[in-house]
């Protein structure tokens, strides 16, 4: 124990003399929550629409109206001819195209029906496929609105109607930062912790100082305890800065679960993904290869967390992965406590999970850590 | 002189695949004595040295160091020496006073034990301005003087000192070897790896190690006369002239 | 010249020699070409849903086994109760639940009315959205069904058509997306961490003592990662042309020719990082943890920018990644020329210039 106290004491008195990592500890997840949530929306909205109107008549004007007044598009040009409009869209300036033939009011009125055509930008899948879905929606409460006022009623029997009662649970107000925030902490926690950890073991080997350290009689749990230490103090620190400081005091987020919860699997996820910076270091010679590998794992772990895309989306293959990542239970954890207020029996299936992986990764490191060759 | 050993190795040997990186080497170095192990680079000196300190596992022979074998306790042959190396010894991010606090802790020694013989050792260096100072902004030779104490704070058996006065002017070494003396005459038995070979003349007895295998070992004087050199300079030459391996 | 190539090569000896940084440097294109191509999609599918069922008559059952066929969702049919419910999103083991009331079927036979609830985990709302979306759909074309009228006329019919990547795959996006990524981070980590490396160590002084311009010294160990990612460029290519199906529709010679003049903008960066930091474990903390996310976002392939606030929409003008991605998507997707992203182009230019400047300048000042 009093081995343990004064490598920690060395530990920390290192990282605190080192001010730019001081700096980036606190600075970087202060000013990546600021903006990053700001940045990471999907909710497509401002779809940039070209219009290429060759009837000009009151319907297409009332469409065009129809659409402006939904709030989703916003008119980039207003054309007679399809190239000039095909034109705008080649260079990004519009994402989707709305032909209104020519005798679209008259095709209308005499009951032939008019066609209109929709093209998309498909590049971004996503955004093309809601803009048509929105579109398409209009085009229909159109359609209802002149059957209803302009064309001869014929006598239908009376149509039976579903009412589809939606409701939005735990964000009433559908807002997607809400659901970002928790997700970017993690990510910056995780990064953070675990990539300094690697970083500072390996540190020690490029400089020869672990040398000094196999040579004395310091066992080697002593010595991956005091690495472990102050990284997973660390994290705890830029989690609670993170939660209870910028998502509370910027975003008004308020986490409806216990603390006490979340801070049990925080702690025993920060053991986890301090393992995995371990066993990179074990792996690593020096700094930029452990840098190298950490980037790469790091990139799988987040993007195969579920902060951006479902996990639920993926392919089958891709879930089995998605199941061993510890990211992604954590983002799923964070996102169950804070904003629907699960209870620690209501995760206890991630924790288990997580606290077995914390057994395999730092048993895996320490395994795998030798102090003689 | 007392004859009880403190090192003793027998065809002591190290293999990395097919090269031999040490070659059956067998000697004893006697409680209280400061013994040289001198060879050209490349002889094998670092990796005989790794594995008598615990840090490399032998591929074959004996050795005992401290008593303890180095094959079933390095942990406690770690107990009982210390290692300094010109690589490295000391963080250069903490200040002398904490670095001393360090190794003493990691030792053992109670925190009312290292406060009296640092300030001792901080009074006997001359430092007393620089203890709050980070390692790293100190002269190399300072930086040796002080490694070199720390790695004898805790009354280790044996110290053990890789090529100790590297890169350091001929003052601040004959300043050295006092502490290497003073050691000595506490009991502490000194290991010493050198190229200087007037250094090499202040050991009691020395090694000679030429392509992984100890060609000579005796003391300076007797070494002279073997090889009628005048000095050891001469004796080196002499030796290592049949090396098959190139330095590196 | 000569000095120069022969400082050059001992920057290709230093890259060469450490296999495991090569091995991810190849890997990671790889990788990421394999994650985003297969594995990520914003496409919602197989979405558990919690069948809440008061009424199980042929109504019900009918919509239930219609939102089963789609592929989207995923029924999960027990006897769920209210509480059962609650917990199931708790634990988020479901993403939705359709409540059917009792009598749903009889309601709608006689009283030509009935509701439907769906409730949705509102937690991510994109997902909520969008599921309620497609059931809504779903039910709408029961009820379409249930009529049988078809004589209602629809004056207005819709042609949509979709345009560069008529399937909608995701990969479509993505490839120019990674390409940006992973030029970027590669090249300003490996430039920033090797040349603090050799202050660390301090080799650099031994170099700057030579007879050569320092400035050059500092290109010298640019050059090989300008290589190696010319040749990582040429991997995701081929791997985007033959496992993703996705062709070059432009000149591959203007794709290569402007991803030089990315590379090196990127290379700038990183020179002009190493110039400003002391350690390896800043650099790296700053080069990675500093730009990996913002680069993920900001270069606009996964968010779009013209979302963001308008503050933000301004920063993103200062991420290079950006506008290379604005340019592969004009050339490798639309199969435009130069004339479409002269633009662009040249503000990559004028990023390079003013990164190495202000390397210059630094490093002068470091040197005085």
């Amino acid at each position: 124990m009093r081995t343990l106290r004064f490598l920690l004491q060395k530990e920390f008195l290192q990282i605190f003399r080192n001010k730019i990592i001081l700096r980036i500890i606190v600075v970087l997840p202060v000013m990546q929550l600021l903006i990053l949530p700001l940045a990471a929306d999907y909710e497509i909205k401002n779809i940039r629409i070209s219009i290429v109107d060759h009837d000009r008549s009151a319907y297409s004007r009332q469409l065009i109206n129809n659409i402006v007044a939904s709030g989703y598009f916003s008119i980039n040009d207003y054309s007679a001819a399809f190239e000039q409009s095909f034109e705008e869209f080649q260079k990004d300036h519009s994402d989707l195209i709305l032909e209104i033939p020519a005798r679209f009011e008259a095709d209308i009125a005499n009951q032939k029906g008019s066609e209109v055509l929709i093209a998309l930008n498909a590049i971004n899948g996503v955004k093309a496929s809601v803009g048509s879905t929105y579109l398409s929606r209009i085009i229909g409460a159109f359609n209802a609105d002149i059957r209803f006022r302009d064309l001869p009623q014929p006598r239908y029997p009376a149509v039976a109607a579903i009412e589809v009662v939606p409701q939005f649970w735990y964000n009433p107000l559908m807002k997607y930062r809400v659901f970002m925030v928790p997700g970017i902490l993690v990510m910056l926690v995780t990064a953070m912790a675990s990539f300094m950890c690697a970083l500072n073991i390996v540190k020690e080997k490029e400089g020869g100082t672990i040398e000094q350290i196999n040579v004395t009689p310091i066992r080697k749990y002593h010595f991956i305890l005091a690495k472990l230490i102050p990284f997973w103090v660390i994290g705890m620190f830029v989690f609670t800065l993170g939660l209870l400081g910028v998502a509370r005091l910027v975003y008004g987020i308020v986490p409806v679960g216990s603390l006490l919860t979340l801070y049990a699997f925080l702690a025993v996820y920060l053991v986890a993904m301090l393992g995995v910076g371990l066993i990179i270091s074990t792996y690593s010679a020096t700094q930029q290869q452990s840098m190298s590998l950490a980037f790469f794992f790091m990139m799988i772990f987040i993007l195969m967390g579920g902060l951006f895309t479902p996990v639920d989306s993926m392919p089958e293959w891709a879930q089995w992965i998605a199941r061993a990542n510890p990211v992604a239970y954590f983002i799923e954890v964070v996102r169950l406590v804070v904003l629907k207020g699960s209870s620690f029996y209501d995760i206890r299936g991630h924790f288990l999970v997580i606290t077995g992986m914390a057994l395999f990764f730092n048993v895996w490191a320490v395994w795998n850590y030798r102090k003689t060759s | 002189m007392n004859r009880e050993i403190v090192i003793q190795t027998e065809r002591l040997s190290k293999h990395f695949g097919d090269f031999v990186a040490v070659n059956e080497i067998s000697f004893e170095v006697y409680a209280g004595e400061i013994f040289g192990f001198l060879g050209a680079n490349g002889a094998g000196k670092t990796t005989a040295m790794r594995m008598l300190c615990g840090l490399s596992i032998p591929t074959s022979g004996q050795a005992r160091i401290a008593g303890y074998d180095v094959y079933k306790n390095t942990e406690d042959i770690k107990k009982n020496i210390g290692y300094m190396s010109q690589k490295f010894s000391l963080y250069e991010d903490l200040t002398l006073e904490e670095n001393i606090r360090f190794f003493g802790g990691i030792y053992g020694m109670s925190s009312r034990q290292i406060k009296a013989k640092s300030d001792a050792l901080v009074e006997k260096l001359g430092m007393e301005n620089e203890t709050k100072k980070l390692v790293g902004a100190l002269p190399l030779g300072w930086k040796q003087k002080i490694a070199f104490s720390s790695a004898i704070f805790h009354d280790p058996k044996i110290v053990f000192l890789d090529e100790p006065t590297g890169g350091v002017d001929p003052i601040t070494r004959r300043q050295f070897w006092d502490l290497i003396y003073e050691a000595a005459d506490r009991g502490i038995t000194v290991f010493v790896t050198t190229h200087y070979m007037d250094e090499a003349e202040y050991c009691n007895r020395l090694s000679m190690m030429v392509d992984g295998a100890i060609k000579a070992l005796d003391s300076p004087a007797n070494l002279k006369e073997q090889y009628r050199a005048a000095s050891m300079d001469e004796v080196f030459y002499e030796m290592a002239r049949g090396a098959q391996r190139k330095a590196d | 010249m000569k000095q120069f190539l022969t400082f050059v090569r001992k920057e290709f000896y230093h890259v060469f020699r450490d296999r495991k940084t090569l091995l991810l440097l190849f890997g990671m294109p790889v990788m990421q070409i394999v994650l985003f191509g297969f594995a990520l999609s914003n496409e919602i599918k197989n979405a558990r849903v919690a069948v809440y069922d008061l009424a199980n008559d042929a109504a019900s059952r009918r919509i239930i086994e219609k939102m089963e066929g789609g592929g989207k969702f995923e029924m999960e049919r027990k006897a769920w109760n209210r509480e059962g419910v609650e917990q199931a999103f708790r634990e988020g083991k479901v993403k939705m639940a359709v409540v059917f009331p009792a009598g749903f079927d009889d309601d709608l036979s006689h009283l030509n009315h009935a509701q439907v609830q769906l409730i949705a985990d509102a937690s991510d709302p994109n997902t909520a959205n969008t599921l309620v979306n497609y059931a809504s759909a779903i039910i709408m074309d029961y009820q379409r069904e249930r009529m049988q009228a078809a004589a209602i006329p629809v004056p207005v019919s819709t042609e949509v058509r979709m345009i560069y990547n008529p399937e909608l795959k995701s990969v479509t996006n993505f490839v120019p997306g990674v390409m940006a990524l992973i030029l970027l981070l590669i090249c300003v980590l490996m430039t920033s961490v090797s040349i603090v490396k050799e202050k660390e160590l301090g080799t650099m002084e031994v170099l700057l003592v030579s007879p050569f311009h320092p400035l050059l010294v500092i290109i010298s160990k640019a050059v090989p990662y300008f290589f190696l990612s010319l040749i990582n460029l040429t991997v995701i290519l081929i791997l985007s042309v033959t496992l993703m199906g996705m062709p070059i529709a432009g000149s591959l010679w203007l794709l290569y020719g402007v991803s030089s003049i990315f590379i090196m903008a990127a290379l700038s960066l990183g020179l002009f990082i190493s110039n400003v930091t002391h350690s390896q474990e800043a650099a790296m903390l700053i080069s990675l943890l500093g730009m990996l996310i913002p680069t993920l976002l900001f270069t606009g392939f996964m968010f779009p920018i013209e979302n963001m606030p308008l503050p933000l929409q301004v920063i993103s003008n200062i991420v290079i990644s950006k506008w290379y991605y604005i340019i592969v998507k004009s050339v490798m997707i639309k199969g435009l020329g130069l004339a479409a992203v002269w633009k662009e182009t040249l503000i990559l230019v004028f990023i390079t210039v003013l990164l190495l400047t202000m390397s210059a300048r630094t490093f002068k000042n470091r040197l005085a």
